[in-house]
């Protein structure tokens, strides 16, 4: 009897179809050949700017190495908007991760509320943003550091609040279970489980925060970017390329400093 | 001490985890509740101090109706029961110390447990404990440098520093080995006995229970099908806790013969 009802059983079992897979295949690659045809790429072109990259290459030897002493204070400015704006923004996105963390804050009219807010953050281009807050403070470093902090702010929120959804939920069970209050319960049971990652992505931001701020000139707003802007509108390319070797060597040092704090972090 | 009050509890799924449960049990006790996987051993303990909500019924705390309590006095009433989990429920990365001292943070103000500002009597008190446990020479270890038997002794000295009159065990041993197992339920049975905290514990082993309890509670399908001294506990009994019976029983759980029979 039970031989018979396996072969019916074996009838309704049929093999998932694989269509779906196929048709997605499908769309990605159509998608890419429009979107590549509407940008009007060509490998053409590719081939014919190679050259112009060896001229600029060209023209950019031999640097200007006297160039360094000139631009140490941009630089160090710099450093210091990564600095303030990856501190502002690992402070501020406390709040924000653990009122969007699913298994901290059990009340929706919070949680989505504080993710939405979260999300029109990242979902601003960076440099945009930037310009923007050009336009309300005016020229200078404030403006970067705010962009930097609001910058700082959606990666690292984003980042911990993952982390807190992933903590062992055990301590928290236990710090309900001791009579202790919503602020207590996630000093002691949240707060000891995500500071390594927590710190580690404060570092982590500070890094790519330098990358940013290299940049954040060109819509002027403060540190070593305003530089390579008037260098490059004026064809000046041995300042050029001695901004980008210092620039290439603090990223490298900072680089290497900060992934030797993480790692002794976690 | 703790009252149970026509409880039902109904998970979101429909699930039924206890079905109207009446049940006293005394100041001093140590009570055993044994029973299958599932059949609603860690409901019952979870909604004495309401870590899981009740959806019929009232349980009476101390005098206090813990079901019905909010804000401060809940807490209040939860401060007065430690419990024990079968995963220790440390904070693996903070100090033994700093683990035994949480058990405090219901006794003072948010901003001072956040600054760590205990007093002093507060860390006498979980010295104290620490040492009640044998535990004292670990205080400033890292929670994760312990073996699992040495993080449950820990998380009782969490519940003595708490000052509970009560203490909540869901199985406190599921996760040791023999030897360590009779330490912590050795641990416990003098806590009960020395400090006249009531326990209440849920056991897997059978053979625990007859050795540690004063009174055992058999759960089955959210319901106490039996509930008397550890003595009358006869393996016909368990048997029906557990199910077990004849194998036409087994097959057709319908046709179970109610318990009163099946102990004449």
């Amino acid at each position: 009897m039970s031989q018979t009802k396996l072969k019916t059983d074996l009838q309704h079992l049929k093999k998932p179809s694989r269509s779906k897979t196929y048709f997605t295949l499908l769309l990605f690659v159509v998608l890419m050949i429009v979107s590549a045809i509407s940008v009007d790429f060509s490998f053409q072109k590719l081939f014919e700017g190679f050259p112009n990259m060896f001229n600029l290459v060209d023209k950019m030897s031999p640097p200007n190495w006297s160039y360094f002493s000139y631009i140490t204070e941009p630089m160090l400015e710099t450093i210091r908007m990564a600095v303030v704006g990856a501190t502002f923004g690992s402070i501020l996105s406390i709040p924000f991760a653990i009122l969007s963390a699913r298994n901290v804050t059990k009340s929706k009219w919070v949680l989505l509320p504080t993710r939405f807010l979260m999300n029109i953050n990242r979902a601003f281009p960076d440099l945009l943003m930037a310009a923007l807050l050009v336009a309300v403070f005016g020229l200078g470093t404030t403006a970067g550091i705010i962009a930097l902090s609001l910058f700082s702010l959606g990666i690292v929120s984003k980042l911990t609040y993952e982390s807190i959804e992933a903590i062992d939920p055990g301590p928290l069970e236990a710090m309900t279970a001791v009579g202790a209050n919503k602020l207590e319960i996630i000093y002691y049971g949240v707060v000891p489980q995500i500071m390594p990652q927590y710190l580690s992505y404060c570092i982590y931001v500070f890094e790519i925060n330098i990358r940013f701020a290299a940049i954040l000139g060109l819509v002027g707003a403060g540190g070593i970017g305003q530089f390579y802007d008037t260098n490059l509108s004026l064809f000046n390319y041995p300042n050029v390329s001695a901004m980008i070797i210092y620039t290439l060597a603090v990223v490298l040092v900072i680089d290497f400093i900060s992934g030797r704090l993480r790692r002794s972090l976690i | 001490m703790i009252e149970f009050h026509n409880v039902s509890k109904v998970y979101p799924n429909g699930t039924r985890g206890l079905n109207n449960i009446n049940v006293k049990l005394e100041k001093g006790e140590f009570v055993v509740i044994v029973g299958l996987s599932g059949a609603g051993k860690s409901t019952f303990l979870r909604c004495i101090n309401r870590l899981h909500e009740v959806t019929d019924g009232e349980i009476i705390v101390n005098g206090k109706s813990i079901t019905q309590a909010k804000g401060k006095p809940l807490l209040h009433i939860r401060r007065d029961i430690g419990m024990i989990f079968q995963n220790f429920n440390l904070v693996k990365r903070s100090s033994v110390l700093r683990n035994v001292l949480s058990g405090r943070v219901g006794y003072h103000s948010t901003m001072k447990t956040i600054f760590g500002l205990f007093p002093k009597e507060d860390k006498d008190l979980a010295f104290q404990a620490l040492d009640r446990v044998n535990m004292l020479e670990k205080a400033y270890a890292r929670a994760d440098e312990l073996s699992g038997g040495q993080q449950q002794r820990v998380s009782i000295a969490r519940a003595l520093a708490q000052e509970a009159k009560i203490i909540l065990a869901d199985e406190p041993v599921a996760s040791l080995d023999p030897l360590t197992t009779k330490q912590v339920m050795d641990d416990l049975h003098h806590i009960n006995k020395e400090m006249g905290i009531t326990m209440v514990v849920n056991l897997h082993s059978i053979q625990l229970a007859r050795e540690y309890a004063t009174r055992m509670i058999g759960v089955r399908a959210g319901e106490i099908v039996f509930d008397g001294p550890v003595t009358e506990a006869t393996d016909e009994v368990l048997d029906f806790i557990y199910g077990k019976g004849t194998t036409t029983v087994e097959s057709f759980p319908e046709k179970q013969q109610p318990l009163e029979e099946v102990v004449q």
